[in-house]
């Protein structure tokens, strides 16, 4: 039997606490990785570190979040080519790539306003949860 | 001074662990520069004896192909003082490896034994640069693994006796 959405929220929330040293009370669904919790570049890669092993329950085989999976990894170069960002704004391609790289992110708030600044949005707390559900839910 | 902080290796187990000793000298400079009169080993280079255990434990993991910066200390405890006299070993047991990165677990031990006391218990993080640098482009040498730490290695891989 799979894991219920508040086990895996439990888990994903402890695991945030430990890697970014916020207090429980801080991690909400709707709190960002980034400008809320403070998670840096390097915090990204602990993260998923720490979900593998909090995810594993039999060591044998090993929980492993394949690279880019969860994060998309290369969002730099994609600010950098004209296709997908334009005078500052993100082109209606650049939201379609956006929207193929991170299947597991809530788009309502960003489709009212596509900005670089509403993009921050994407990468929340209900972001992991989503993604861990569609693995171990 | 050379920017060294472990003697030798006492066991590497590529991919899985290490042992790394440091006998602490009242003859090393920097025993008298944190509390005058008092030397004992400042707990933030036991931490750097640590990363060089566990980041020549990951940097061999991948054949020293990848350039292994320490990212971050993610647990650093300390149990008890470490003074002019006595031999530390640094335990550090890699928990995941993956094509970006590594995080480790380590014990530094009062004692060669599994048993001996703890001094401290340090998590680190490792980071292939190359891998989580978005664009950002570094020297294709590899700086983190020159042959000053690479010979460290050898102090274990070679038995370190060398006959008279």
């Amino acid at each position: 039997m799979g894991m219920s959405r508040e086990e895996i929220y439990a888990k994903v929330q402890q695991v945030l606490v430990d890697a970014l040293g916020v207090d429980a009370e801080e991690v909400t669904p709707k709190a960002t990785l980034r400008e809320d919790l403070g998670a840096e570049s390097i915090d990204f890669l602990d993260i998923v570190f720490r979900l593998e092993k909090a995810f594993t329950t039999d060591p044998a085989k090993p929980f492993k979040i394949p690279r880019g999976e969860l994060f998309p990894d290369d969002l730099g170069a994609l600010v950098n080519d004209e296709r997908y960002l334009k005078d500052g704004k993100i082109t209606a391609e650049g939201i379609a790539e956006l929207k193929k790289r991170m299947p597991f992110s809530d788009f309502t708030e960003f489709d009212k306003n596509p900005s670089m600044d509403s993009a921050q949005s994407l990468l929340n707390v209900d972001t992991i949860v989503n993604y861990m559900q569609s693995k171990v839910g | 001074m050379r920017w060294i902080w472990i003697d030798k290796f006492v066991q590497f187990t590529p991919k899985i662990s290490a042992v790394a000793m440091k006998n602490v000298s009242l003859a090393e400079d920097y025993l008298h520069d944190l509390y005058p009169a008092f030397p004992i080993m400042p707990n933030c280079l036991i931490i750097e004896g640590m990363a060089q255990t566990a980041g020549i434990l990951v940097g061999e993991a991948r054949d020293f192909s990848e350039k292994v910066i320490l990212a971050k200390i993610g647990k650093a405890k300390f149990h008890r003082l470490v003074r002019p006299g006595d031999t530390i070993y640094h335990f550090a047991r890699i928990e995941q490896l993956s094509e970006t990165g590594a995080s480790v677990s380590g014990v530094v031990r009062a004692g060669p034994d599994e048993s001996s006391p703890a001094v401290a218990e340090i998590e680190l993080m490792f980071s292939h640069i190359d891998k989580n640098m978005s664009g950002a482009a570094f020297p294709e040498e590899n700086f983190v693994f020159t042959e000053q730490f690479k010979e460290l290695l050898k102090t274990h891989r070679g038995g370190g006796d060398i006959p008279l």
